[in-house]
């Protein structure tokens, strides 16, 4: 299977209140076995997935939060996060993780996952994928 | 023009599932090739054929079922998702210690790759969901 496609995962919805956010992640992380040239996306509630600090001990939830750490790792370097979603939310890029990947172009220089851009860059980053996976 | 078809909530509470075999219909009425229908989340509730709605209402795992058996499509249950939600075939039940399985006809159970390959090999991948 040569061809390699752009693959976007759009996360719509916050993490622990519904299972979409866990499971999107897990095809992410299987995702990456096949190479493409893949990228994530948080609008609406989805940006409460990488926020920093989550706790789920209260609410008796699994937090897997620590695993977007990981996607850096897994080749997966663009998470974009839509600036509107953010704002509407009273939230800032400094409320999301840190979340960081190697550039193996560059030295290995650590460099940001996260960027935060508005929707209109946003929707034609979506308009030049081949395929979306909406979770 | 070769489709694949993601069905992401389970029958009777959410019309995911009724318009995705719909459109898997069409299609193919249409000519078109599908590829693969794959189940996630709630979907893979869509595979029991334990299911038993009344008599005046259509049966949601049945139509699928003949649908495959009638047109050789592939319907793939994911297996995590499954596991999670107690969907399971003799090789998963054994495989978990479970005294039973439930899978319905023309399903199979499989993992996650599974749908990233019907997004590699297909012109389009049509997701129903919420």
């Amino acid at each position: 299977m040569p061809t390699v496609k752009k693959m976007m995962y759009v996360n719509r919805r916050a993490p622990h209140g519904t299972g979409y956010a866990l499971e999107g992640l897990e095809v992410v992380l299987i995702g990456t076995a096949f190479e493409q040239e893949v990228c994530m996306a948080f609008i609406g509630d989805g940006v409460y997935q990488i926020m920093q600090g989550q706790d789920t001990r209260a609410a008796g939830m699994k937090n897997f939060s620590p695993t977007y750490k990981a996607l850096g790792d897994y080749d997966v370097t663009r998470l974009y996060v839509e600036q509107e979603s953010l704002s509407e939310r009273g939230l800032s890029v400094d409320d999301l993780m840190p979340l960081t990947y190697e550039d193996e172009d560059d030295d290995w220089a650590e460099k940001p996952s996260v960027q935060v851009i508005v929707r209109k860059e946003l929707s034609q980053i979506m308009a030049a994928q081949d395929v979306l996976f909406n979770f | 023009m070769k489709f694949s078809v993601m069905v992401n909530e389970g029958p009777y509470n959410h019309q995911a599932s009724d318009s995705a075999y719909h459109f898997t219909k069409a299609v193919l009425q249409a000519g078109h090739e599908v590829f693969r229908v794959f189940f996630y989340h709630d979907g893979v509730n869509n595979g029991t054929r334990l299911t038993t709605p009344p008599q005046d209402d259509r049966n949601v795992v049945a139509r699928w079922s003949e649908l495959a058996v009638e047109h050789k499509v592939d319907l793939v249950v994911c297996v995590a998702a499954a596991q999670r939600r107690g969907i399971a075939d003799a090789d998963e039940a054994k495989r978990n210690g479970k005294n039973a399985d439930n899978i319905a006809e023309g399903f199979r159970i499989s993992g996650l790759g599974q749908l990233i390959e019907a997004g590699i090999v297909s012109d389009r991948l049509v997701e129903f969901g919420d």
